[in-house]
This record gives C-alpha cells, structure tokens and sequence, in this order.
C-alpha cells in the first residue's frame, strides 16, 4: 500500500511529474488492495489526468485524485448505493458535488463501497461484500461509508466523499483513524446524493488530515438551487486552519459518556479535552438530557422517510428487474429479490411507522422527540464555543460479530444521530487508541459554524500525533 | 320558487385541473408544450424520479394556485407545506405522489351557479396543487394487453384539484357547477380547456340523505351529468328493492354508461402521508394581495355589468360570457355597433355556426362581424344571406363584402320591387280578385311572385307589405 499523501504533498508531485502519473500509481495501489474499498473503478480516470496535464488545469483540486460513495451520481459511472436493485444503473448526470469536483480538476478514481443504501454500520450489508479495516482486516471499517474511510486510510486515495445520515460519515472516519466531517444541514447540495433519510443527511468529506478537509469544503459546499433545502451561505473553511483555542469553551455532555462506553475510548476523550486545557481552551460538563430518546426518534424517522424514498426501485425504468406475469409481481419480486435484509427490515419498520393508527404514535412522536433533541443542543451551544464527545463509544468490531444482532448494531450509533436529529455540523479526528484500534473525538459546533470545529480539529492536529500514526501496512 | 329536493340528492365534485397554460413543471424545468410531441421526449431526473433527483417548486405554479383560489372565493394559506401520498402504480415515477394534505393551498370558498331554483351556492372545501403521473399507453385492450408503455412527458405536470361540498343537488347542477368552473379557469388563463387531460373529475353523490358513493375517472361534462344519472337511478332502485348503499368507490364505464364497484371502504388504500423533506415551506401570505390584483373581472360580474352597460337580457349576457374571448369579442364588436344587434349576431348566430364546426371564435375575426352587422342594419343583406356570409367565411373563407358580391346576395333597390309588384297584379288579375274578395291566401300568390320576378332578393315580409298596398290603393 502507498504512504499518506496529503493534498498539498500531491500538488507537489503532480509539480515534479504529472497529474497522469500520479493517478497511475493510485490506480496501481488501489489495483493491489486487500480490503475491498472500490467497487467500481472509472476507466476514463487517466484520461482526465493526462486532460488536466495538458490543459494546464488550475483549479484547487488539479490532478487530486478523489474517490466518490456508490451513493452519489456520477454520470457515466455506476452508482448503486451497494444494491442488487440498482445493478447496471449508471445515472446520466451528475450530482452537484461532481460537478463541483469536475470544476476543480478533481480526479475521479472510482466509487467506494458502502452498506446497502447506507443502511448500517460496517459496511456488511454491501452487494460487494464487505469492506475490510486496514489496521485490522478481521474487524469492519464502520459505515455506512465504510469504503470512503477504509480507502483514505489505506492510503488508496487522499480524500474522499462519503454521507452522514446518522453517523455514516464520522463512525467510519473514528473506526479507520481519519478524519471526516459532517456539515450542517444545508450546507452542501444533496442534489444527485440518492436519498436514505433526506431530512437527515449531508454529504461530507474524509481525508488524513483537517486541512484537506477545509479544502474539499472550499470546492463542494455551498448553494445550489436544484435542492430547496440548500443554504444560500458564503463561506471560506479554509480561513478556519489556525491553530488557536485560546478561551475555547468546550461543553462535554455527560450523556455521551454513557453505560457500554469502552474504558479506554473513555480515557482517550478525556485526556484529548485535557489537552485543549492545556492549549489554552476551558471546559465544562453540560447536560442533554433527551439524549437517551435520540436513537429511538432516528430510526422511526430515518426508516419512515427510507419506506418512501426507496419505493421507486421497482424495475420498471432502471436498475435489476425480477420477471413477473404484471407489473405488480414484477415490481414486489423486484423488490424481494433485490433488496437485502437489513433494507427490508427498514423499509418495513418504516411503513408500519406511518401507517394508519400507528402514524400518530410513532412518526409524530418521533417528530417531536427530535424538537426536543434539538432544543438540548441549542440550549448546550448557548453557553459553549463547541462540544465535545467520543464519536462512537468503542472501537471497531469484528466482522460478522454484529450483523445477526440489528439492535446492537443500531445502539453503536448513540453518539452520532443526535447530531442529525439537530443538523448541526460534527468533526471526527483521530484522538489515540484502544488497543490496536483508532479512537475519533467528535468536535460538535453550531448550525453553520462548521469554521469553529475546524479551527478546533485543526489545532488539536498542531498539537499531537494520532493523525500521523498509519495502519501497519501503509506505514 | 324553491327547490324541494324530493330525492335528497347531494353530489359534491373533485375536479382535477391541468395547469397547462404553466411554462415549466410543478418541480422541474422541463416545458409542459408536449401536447405534439414524442413520448419521452419532455423529461428529465426530476421527472422520472431517477434516484438523486431533488423537487423544486415552481412559483408560478403557486401564483397560479393562489388566483384560482382567491377567484373561488377562498382563504389562502400563509405557507405552502406538500406531503408525500405513498401507493404503489406503474404511472408514478417515485411510487409516491407529491401533493398536498393537511394545508392545502386555499380553503372554503364558493361558486355561484345557476341552480334548479335560481342562483345557487356551491361550496369549495379546498383546492391543492398536486403533481400529474405519467400517462400508461397498453398495447391493446386493458385485458388482453401484451404490455404497456409509459409516457413521462405528462409526468409532473401541475394539478390543481378542487374539491367541492356536496351542495348540488341534480346531475344538470353538476354539470353546471362544472361549466362555471371552467369558465372561471378560463377567464384567468391558466389552463387550456381544449387540451387532452385539461380538466378530470370525480363525483360522489348520495340520495335520500344516505351513504356517499364515489365515481372515479369521468372523462367529460357530459360523462359527470351521465354518470350521476345512472348511479342515482342505481342507488333509489336498491333501495326500493330494501337494499342498502354502502360507502364505495365504483367505476364510470363511459361506453355502457354504467358505474361498476371497484372497492368498498373497507379495502381503502392507507397512503402513509407525511411531509416531503425534500421541501421547504414557502410563505405565501405576502403573495396573496399582489395576486389578487391580477385578478380579471370573472364571469358573474361581467355578466352583470353586460347586462347594465349593453342593456342585454339574463340569457344573452350568460351566453356571452361563458367564455372569455367571446365575452372580450363581443365587447369589440359592440364598439362598433348597436350593442343590442351585436348579441343577437355574436350569440344566437356566430357561436351556433362555430360549435357546429367545433371551432373557436378565433375562427373569426371583430372585423368581419362588424361588417356582417353593419351590412344587415343598413338593411343591404337580408337575415338569411348574413347567415349565408357568415357560413362562406367559415368554410371557404374571404370577406364578407366581397361574398357578398360574388355572391350576388345585395337587397334589390326599392324601384325594381315596386315594378315588380306592379307586374304581379296586373299579370294575376284573378289572383287579383280572388284576394279582393275575401280569399286571403291568395295574397301569398302574388307575393311569391314578385319574389320570382326579383329572384329571391327582394325581403319577403316588405314584397308583402308592398303588394297589400297597392292593393289596398
Ligand atoms: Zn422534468
């Protein structure tokens, strides 16, 4: 595998040799991986190199190679959210966000791997297969972006997209030892992002290190009018990589420190805020207290808003289709055979959740429960600068260990769907170890204050070492 | 006189309206000018629902909804708010139907129709805006179809559905209530009536204070007054026989003119709706004032100002203001002539002739009435040649000065009938006698021949009037 490269350490070699060359020796890397991180390489990837070699292309990301979640549509190039049901779907246009990265002179080396419609944890679910965690191929990467984490700390690729619905951005970033953020709500267009829970979700970056994180952002966020729910809202993330905490006011919520929490996670969170004292930040215990409802009110939500948005796979315009005598057993044999376990059991939950009778008990309950989510981060953010917490309550598991068990599965997001539940933008960084395993710190900030948890993130970098340290083989 | 009801009928209507008259989509840019186009041919991933696609709505779709709204009379929400109607149907790209629920647009207002006893009031519980699904195409009939094809052209055309109290108390009320509505359509042009899919509707009615039956997928005004007829006369024969009506849907079969049970309520599909996250609330409240400025004068009151200003009868400015650009016709015409003769030619000639032919008035232009008027007053033409000028325009063409001519259609001067008359008698001197004596028919003799003598052009009635003065000499 190939050493960490950061984004400016690529612009370097791109100086001393070609955009062309560099996207070779990824496409090589990649070409000799173990753990299952690509499930589609773009075959036109070189090509664009050698393109922006010749053109001169002068765009922020000229010859960075990238890779994109199956869950994001790349026009040309297969995007499957890690279905069956969307085997041979290759959407004829782009998302936002590629058009963004195309302007940029990005280099798409080719989707990653995913739970099926971003719909779990470990990325186990996958039509591919799973993909494996380089600092230990018996344990999972995390998920649902479990390939976009596993690949950047592979080495396979610098940075990468994934989409955070309730943690699928940031449990894998904490799980593979990188760095991945998930923005506010509205902040970057969701236009060509195939939906899992709309409400919920952002698309957001992964990379080694916080700067080419700000960089990314620097080139996919902002207002896009093709989705209502965009923010229209300057701003440069990049100007937020300073190191400086002076008088930061941290708030640590209790709740996220709660039973099951690993020892060792525990004590790599702490001595992480104990090393923002020192740097000159403060902070204080706040308390969220409808923190424990958050998981219960995720999923009705994410599950109800899942049974409508995945009603469209059904055959008949794209995608696998299931033989039938009508349309009718077309579509449900479509369905049944194309769909997995895990997207099933949600799409099910998901329309009992707003079914007649149960509409009122469940979904509207969920509703309001999320109100009441969001109202403990408004009240906790009035009094502090950023919160901080572990981004999941222990370490990456073995594969297999919990995929018979869903609600064990869906406990592990505790941490991480409040923060969706709010909208409100969360980073995770590496901040040490639990054995052989990564730890990530969840810096969380304000809607729209994404400059605050990057500044954060960005100095806690400046000032430690958990970033540097690579998986054994990449070392 | 009021109306006594006796069967205690109460039909309420659902109308869907197409926003045809709309440049683009509900919730995407495509154009909504399919009408001539190829399948597929006006789509795009919002449309087809490819996965990724976000909705965005169109403004002026709301704008439109919000007038319709204000001219029935309605409240307006302050902010609009869609819902997602979740069922499973090969026409629905996305397997749900973006629509409104529980905030529809606009909310309780009325239309004023002519009723069994008069002026009658019909209520409207609400109008929302709603996304078309695509049209299904089976290649042969619905039973023995080898398969069916799907057009998305149509798909995400804006509808607005409007949906009425059970006020009307007869088929013809319904169809009235129908006619008045697509007038007020038309008069603020936002659809096209003419087009395939414009306007659909579904009925429920009830007889004797009893269960309500729906009627689904009625295709025509004709159709609704049809359809109502037949499941009235269903409902009282049941319950003559002792049956009961139950609470259903049943199916208008346009071709046998009968209504077939389709599902009771107790297999009534549950739709799960909940709001679309893919959009926001927009508020309208600031919208409505601006709006309704825009408003035109609507039927009823140009009916009544027609009425004032022209001095027309109730039937003459009903008929002249059913449709805008008639009503806008008239007033043209009536600029140039005598009010009163431009209604009498406007309404009772020119629409006969045109909706013999199926054609609009555009098929004709102010001009050519004016001329046509002027050329019957100035007592040039008679009645019967105008009728003759306006059948030639209609099928061949040309002016109707020149017809006219050609035609050979000018009144004979006075002096020829005067020779001609003369003639008559002194040629028919028994016809002469006869007539004297006290036979009066034999008046209509020697009228008819004067009207020989002047091949037809003299005008009958003053040929008469002519020879029984003489006569009477
Ligand atoms: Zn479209």
């Amino acid at each position: 595998m190939a050493a960490w490269t950061d984004i400016s350490g690529i612009k370097q070699k791109i100086a001393d040799s070609s955009a062309e060359e560099v996207t070779a020796s990824y496409i090589e890397t990649i070409g000799k991986s173990k753990i299952n991180g690509f499930t589609t390489m773009w075959d036109e990837a070189i090509n664009v190199a050698r393109e922006i070699d010749s053109e001169g292309h002068e765009g922020p990301l000229a010859g960075v190679p990238i890779a994109i979640k199956e869950n994001i549509s790349t026009k040309g190039l297969s995007t499957t959210c890690s279905s069956k049901i969307l085997q041979g779907y290759v959407p004829p246009y782009d998302a936002h966000v590629i058009e963004r990265l195309r302007e940029a002179g990005a280099v798409i080396l080719g989707k990653t791997n995913m739970d099926e419609f971003a719909m779990g944890t470990s990325t186990e679910s996958s039509y591919y297969g799973p993909t494996l965690n380089p600092w230990d191929m018996d344990r999972v990467p995390g998920g649902s972006s479990g390939g976009s984490a596993a690949v950047v700390a592979a080495g396979e690729v610098p940075v990468s997209l994934g989409s955070d619905t309730g943690g699928s951005v940031r449990c894998p970033a904490a799980y593979c030892g990188v760095v991945g953020l998930k923005p506010t709500y509205g902040c970057i267009s969701r236009y060509g992002l195939i939906s899992y829970a709309n409400s919920l979700e952002q698309i957001g970056p992964l990379a080694t290190n916080v700067a080419d994180i700000a960089t990314i952002m620097d080139v996919v966020a902002g207002y896009d009018s093709r989705d209502s729910t965009s923010i229209n809202r300057e701003n440069t993330y990049s100007d937020a990589l300073k190191d400086d905490v002076n008088g930061l006011k941290i708030g640590v919520p209790e709740e996220y420190f709660g039973e099951g929490i690993d020892e060792k996670v525990e004590k790599a969170v702490w001595d992480a805020i104990s090393k923002f004292e020192d740097m000159g930040a403060t902070y204080e215990k706040v308390s969220m207290p409808h923190t424990k409802y958050a998981l219960a009110s995720y999923y009705i939500i994410a599950m109800s808003e899942a049974s409508s948005n995945l009603a469209r796979f059904d055959g008949t315009r794209y995608g696998y289709r299931a033989e039938g005598e009508n349309w009718h057993v077309m579509a449900s044999r479509t369905r049944a055979q194309g769909f997995g376990e895990e997207v099933k059991r949600r799409i099910l939950l998901g329309t009992y959740a707003l079914s007649a009778g149960y509409h009122d008990k469940y979904y509207l309950k969920a509703l309001k429960v999320r109100t009441l989510v969001k109202q403990d981060f408004d009240r906790a953010l009035d009094n502090v600068d950023v919160l901080m917490a572990p981004t999941m309550p222990a370490p990456a598991f073995k594969i297999g260990e919990k995929i018979d068990d869903p609600l064990s599965l869906y406990l592990a997001d505790v941490n991480t769907v409040p923060i969706n539940l709010a909208g409100v933008p969360s980073i995770s960084v590496p901040c040490g170890f639990s054995g052989d395993m990564p730890v990530g710190l969840q810096i969380i900030g304000k809607h729209f204050d994404e400059n605050a948890i990057i500044k954060a993130a960005y100095s806690f970098e400046q000032n430690t070492d958990h970033h540097t340290r690579r998986p054994p083989e990449v070392a | 006189m009021v109306y006594e009801n006796p069967d205690g009928i109460r039909i309420g209507l659902e109308v869907h309206v197409q926003l045809n008259k709309l440049n683009t989509k509900l919730f995407c840019g495509c154009s909504t000018d399919y009408h001539d186009s190829e399948p597929n041919t006006h789509v795009c991933p919002i449309c087809l629902g490819l996965p990724g696609s976000l909705p965005v709505l169109n403004e002026r779709a709301v704008e439109f909804a919000i007038k319709i709204g204000l001219a029935l009379n309605c409240s307006i929400v302050e902010q609009t708010q869609f819902h997602r109607k979740n069922y499973y149907y090969p026409d629905l790209p996305k397997n749900f139907q973006t629509t409104q629920y529980d905030y529809p647009i606009a909310a309780e207002g009325k239309i004023i129709i002519e009723g069994e006893d008069g002026e009658h009031n019909v209520g409207i519980t609400r109008a929302h805006i709603e996304e078309d699904p695509a049209r299904l195409q089976h290649m042969g009939t619905i039973d023995k179809s080898k398969g069916t094809l799907i057009n998305y052209n149509r798909s995400g055309m804006t509808l607005i559905e409007i949906v009425s109290e059970p006020d009307m108390r007869s088929p013809k009320e319904a169809r009235r209530y129908l006619e008045k509505l697509r007038s007020i359509l038309d008069y603020l042009g936002v659809f096209d009536g003419d087009l395939e899919g414009a306007m659909k509707a579904d009925a429920n009615v009830s007889v004797f204070w009893g269960e309500r039956v729906e009627i689904k997928n009625i295709s025509s005004f004709k159709g609704v007054e049809r359809a109502l007829l037949y499941e009235i006369m269903r409902q009282k024969n049941q319950i003559r026989r002792g049956g009961e009506i139950v609470m259903e849907t049943r199916h208008f079969d346009e071709a046998r003119g009968v209504t077939i049970s389709m599902r009771t309520k107790e297999d009534e599909q549950d739709y799960r709706y909940f709001p679309e996250p893919d959009l926001v609330p927009m508020r309208v409240a600031d919208w409505v004032p601006k709006v309704r400025e825009t408003l035109p004068e609507l039927p009823d009151a140009k009916r009544a100002r027609f009425m004032e200003e022209y001095s027309l009868g109730e039937t003459h400015a009903r008929a002249l203001t059913t449709e805008i650009k008639v009503a806008n016709f008239f007033e043209e015409v009536a600029k140039k002539v005598d009010p009163k003769d431009a209604a009498v030619w406007v309404s009772d000639i020119l629409k006969g002739e045109l909706n013999y032919r199926e054609l609009s008035i555009d098929a004709f232009t102010v001009e050519d009435m004016v001329a046509v008027v002027e050329l019957v007053t100035a007592n040039k033409i008679t009645e019967k040649s105008a009728v003759d000028v306006i059948r030639t325009v209609l099928d061949d063409g040309g002016k109707p000065q020149e017809i006219v001519e050609k035609k050979g259609l000018l009144k004979v001067e006075d002096d020829i009938v005067a020779t001609a008359v003369d003639e008559a008698i002194a040629e028919n001197p028994e016809a002469v006698a006869d007539y004297l004596g006290g036979k009066e028919k034999s008046l209509n003799f020697i009228v008819g021949k004067v009207m020989q003598k002047t091949k037809g052009r003299a005008d009958a009635r003053e040929a008469r009037e002519k020879v029984l003065a003489k006569l009477n000499e």
